[in-house]
C-alpha cells in the first residue's frame, strides 16, 4: 500500500516525469540490473530469461505520466491562466489543489461573472497560488511550468482513491510482477513510458528500440457501474479487464486467447472490455517496425482524469496475477 | 532573396519551384545535396561528425486546391490551412500555368442583410479567372492544381509584408546559415508540413540525427483575449521558444541552451503560448528511438492568410541565436 501511495501522490505530468522515474527506478533496482533511460525519458528495464531458448521478446508497458495544467499567462494580480496537458475536463477540476514541480501549490478557481459561460470553458479558470501580485507570482512560477493535481491517496473499503491512478496503478502492476514471478519464459522488458497522455509518444520510441515480438500495455479503463453512467460492460471489483478493442486498437486474437486461457486456468477473475472512447500505448506499439502482437490489460477505474480516481485492489491483484502467469507460462 | 523566396508559389504537395530555388541558393556552399522520394531537400554542410545536428524548415505554404470546374467557368476549391475569413476577394495565382484569378463571392447588391453579416463557408465561395465556360477554363487549369495568393512582397524599414512567411522565413534563415556560417549540420527543407508534418517524418528517419531543431514561423498574437492578460508573442520582441505545443514537449536541455546563449549574448527572445499549433519537430522527436528536439520560431502577424507582417530584426536575431546555440552544441553538450 505504501508503494501505491508513493506512486500516485508524486508529481509527474507529461514531459515532466523526472521525479516519478527516480522513484520507480529506486524501487526496481533490486530486481533488475539492466535499466536504461531513453531520449524521451522512458524507463526501460530488461530481464533476460535464464533459459537461452526463451528468446521471444515480451514488452510490458505502463505510462508514468499523468495529465497536467500548463501556465500560459500570469496576470497583474498574480493569478495563473493555463492550458491543458492531456485530457483535462472542466467539470472535474474546480477548487481542486494543484502542485508544481518546484513544490509550489495552488487552488483552481473560476470567473464568476453572470456572462461566464455555463459550464465554463477552460479559459475561464485560473490557478491561485496565493501570490499578492504578478511580480511575486513570477518568482514562484514561470510561463510554461506544468502542474499536476495535488491529492492524498486513501483506501476506502478496499478501493484505492487517488490522483493519477491513470496510470501509476499500471506502473505498480509492472513493479509487483517484477518482484513476484518465479521463472521467466521471455526475453522480458518492463517499460515505464512517458508522454502517453499527450499522444502515446514514449511508447513509440521505446518499442522501436526494443523491437518486441509481443507487447502488453497495462492501463486503466472506464466503467459502466456508477449511477446513470454510459453503458459499458466493465465494473470495478469484477477482475482484470482483458481489452477486446478501443478507439485505435483491436487486440490481436493470439494474445487475447492466451490472456483468457491463463485467466481461466489460474482462476483469475477477468472481464472483457470494449472501450468506445480512449486508447493506450498498445495502439502505437502494435504498428512499430513490422508490427507487434499486442494486447492490453486494464484496471477498471471510476472518475478517470479527475483528482480522485477509484479502483479496486482485488482487480489490481488479478492484473498482477495474470501478468505473472503470462511471464511464467510463456506464449 | 527574402522577397524572391516568399513570392515563389509552393502549396503543400507542389514544392518543385521553391525546392529548385533553394537548391540554386545553396549548392555552391554544401558538401552533399539530396532530394528524397517525397520531395524533401536535404543538404549537408561540413564533415559527418558527432553530434549530428538536423535543422528543418518546411518549404510548403498554405493555399487552395481546385476541386471542380463549374459549367459557367467558375472554380470550386478547398482550402489548405486557411481560414475562409481571410481570403474573400483576394487575388490568386493558379497551377502550372500561373493563371491569375480572384476569390469571388456574392456581391452586395444581390445579398440579403442577414447574409452580409455572416461569414460565408468555403463551399459558397469560388475562384473566378474571368472565363465564361468550363471549356475555356479546362484549357488552362486542371482539377487538383493548387493556388496561392498573388501577394507582392514589400519592406518598410524593419517591417516586411508578404505571403508565405510561414515558413519561407524559416527557409531563408537556413539558407543564410548555409551561406554565411561554417556550421557542420544537416539542413532539411521539408514538404507537406501544413497538411500533417509529413515530409519531416521520413527525413528524420533517414538522417537519424543526435539533435534536431525545427525552424518555423509562429503567429504574433497581439490581440489580448482578456483584460489583464498580456497577449504574446509580440512582433519585434525577438525569436520565439516553444516549451510545449500540440505536437511536442520540447527537450529541456535544448531550451535551456537557447535561453543561456541568448542571455549571454544579449539577444532578446520570448516564448510561444503553450499547447497551440505544431511543427516538424512534432514528428522528428518521436522518430526511431527518439531524437532530442526543439523549435525556434520567428513571429509574424496574420500567418495562414494572404498577407503577413514580420520583423527583419527578429529574423536577424533568430539567425544569431541559432548560430551561437549550434556552435555550443557542436562544442559538445551531453544529452543524457
Amino acid at each position: 500500500m505504501e508503494l501505491i501511495k508513493n506512486l500516485t501522490e508524486i508529481y509527474g505530468p507529461s514531459g515532466r516525469e523526472e521525479k516519478i522515474r527516480i522513484l520507480i527506478k529506486s524501487e526496481i533496482t533490486k530486481f533488475c540490473k539492466d535499466i536504461k533511460v531513453d531520449v524521451l525519458g522512458n524507463l526501460i528495464a530488461h530481464i533476460p530469461s535464464k533459459n537461452k531458448k526463451d528468446t521471444k521478446k515480451l514488452m510490458f508497458c505502463a505510462h508514468m505520466d499523468e495529465i497536467g495544467l500548463i501556465v500560459k499567462h500570469i496576470d497583474k494580480q498574480g493569478f495563473l491562466r493555463f492550458a491543458s496537458v492531456g485530457g483535462i475536463f472542466t467539470e472535474k477540476i474546480l477548487h481542486h489543489r494543484v502542485l508544481f514541480e518546484n513544490g509550489v501549490t495552488g487552488v483552481i478557481g473560476v470567473e464568476t461573472k453572470p456572462e461566464t459561460p455555463k459550464p465554463p470553458n477552460l479559459d475561464n479558470f485560473y490557478i491561485d497560488i496565493g501570490a499578492k501580485n504578478q511580480d511575486e507570482a513570477k518568482k514562484m512560477v514561470q510561463l510554461g511550468d506544468i502542474a499536476s493535481f495535488y491529492q492524498g491517496t486513501e483506501i476506502i473499503n478496499k478501493k484505492v482513491v487517488a490522483k493519477a491512478l491513470d496510470d501509476r496503478i499500471g506502473c505498480y502492476c509492472l513493479i509487483e510482477t517484477m518482484k513476484r514471478f518465479k521463472k521467466n519464459r521471455f526475453d522480458l522488458y518492463f517499460v515505464f513510458s512517458t508522454q502517453e497522455e499527450v499522444g502515446l509518444r514514449g511508447a513509440r520510441t521505446s518499442a522501436f528500440r526494443i523491437n518486441p515480438d509481443y507487447a502488453i500495455a497495462v492501463d486503466v479503463t472506464g466503467t459502466g457501474d456508477t449511477p446513470e453512467s454510459p453503458q459499458m460492460a466493465v465494473s470495478i471489483g469484477k477482475g482484470v479487464a482483458i481489452k477486446i478493442k478501443d478507439s485505435l486498437f483491436i487486440t490481436n486474437p493470439f494474445i487475447k486467447d492466451k490472456l483468457i486461457t491463463y485467466a481461466r486456468r489460474f482462476k483469475i477473475p477477468y472481464q472483457l472490455e470494449i472501450l468506445e472512447r480512449g486508447t493506450t500505448d498498445a495502439a502505437v506499439i502494435q504498428l512499430i517496425k513490422e508490427g507487434v502482437l499486442s494486447g492490453v490489460l486494464s484496471i477498471p477505474t471510476r472518475y478517470i482524469h479527475s483528482p480522485n480516481e477509484m479502483c479496486d485492489l482485488n482487480d489490481v491483484r488479478a492484473t498482477i496475477n495474470l501478468m505473472v502467469a503470462c511471464t511464467e507460462q510463456g506464449f | 532573396m527574402l522577397k524572391e523566396i516568399c513570392e515563389i508559389p509552393g502549396v503543400s504537395g507542389d514544392e518543385d519551384k521553391i525546392r529548385l530555388f533553394i537548391k540554386e541558393q545553396t549548392c555552391d556552399y554544401v558538401d552533399d545535396l539530396t532530394e528524397d522520394v517525397y520531395g524533401n531537400l536535404i543538404v549537408r554542410k561540413g564533415k559527418e561528425k558527432k553530434p549530428k545536428i538536423l535543422l528543418a524548415a518546411h518549404m510548403d505554404e498554405v493555399g487552395m486546391m481546385i476541386m471542380n470546374i463549374e459549367k459557367n467557368g467558375l472554380l470550386k476549391f478547398k482550402t489548405i490551412g486557411l481560414h475562409p475569413q481571410s481570403i474573400l476577394a483576394k487575388r490568386v495565382i493558379i497551377g502550372e500555368k500561373q493563371i491569375p484569378g480572384v476569390i469571388g463571392h456574392k456581391p452586395i447588391h444581390l445579398s440579403q442583410q442577414a447574409e452580409r453579416n455572416k461569414m460565408p463557408a468555403v463551399k459558397e465561395l469560388f475562384i473566378d479567372i474571368g472565363a465564361n465556360s468550363r471549356e475555356e477554363v479546362e484549357e488552362l487549369i486542371q482539377i487538383g492544381e493548387l493556388a496561392t495568393f498573388d501577394t507582392k512582397f514589400h519592406k518598410d524599414d524593419d517591417r516586411i509584408f508578404g505571403k508565405a512567411f510561414d515558413n519561407r522565413i524559416g527557409c531563408y534563415i537556413l539558407i543564410k546559415l548555409i551561406q554565411d556560417t561554417d556550421l557542420s549540420a544537416y539542413f532539411a527543407f521539408t514538404v507537406q508540413e501544413e497538411v500533417g508534418l509529413r515530409g519531416a517524418r521520413i527525413i528524420a528517419y533517414r538522417v537519424n540525427p543526435d539533435v534536431a531543431i525545427a525552424v518555423d514561423t509562429t503567429g504574433a498574437n497581439e490581440l489580448p483575449e482578456k483584460k489583464d492578460l498580456p497577449a504574446y508573442p509580440i512582433l519585434g520582441n525577438g525569436p520565439v521558444l516553444t516549451v510545449v505545443d500540440a505536437t511536442i514537449i520540447c527537450d529541456r536541455k535544448i531550451i535551456k541552451l537557447f535561453e543561456d546563449t541568448a542571455k549571454k549574448h544579449n539577444i532578446k527572445y520570448q516564448y510561444k503560448q503553450p499547447m497551440i499549433g505544431g511543427t516538424d519537430a512534432g514528428v522528428i522527436h518521436i522518430t526511431r528511438e527518439g531524437i532530442p528536439s526543439a523549435v525556434l520560431s520567428t513571429p509574424a502577424r496574420y500567418i495562414h492568410s494572404p498577407l503577413s507582417i514580420a520583423s527583419i530584426k527578429d529574423i536577424k536575431n533568430a539567425i544569431k541565436l541559432l548560430t551561437l546555440t549550434i556552435e555550443e552544441i557542436l562544442r559538445g553538450v551531453k544529452w543524457n
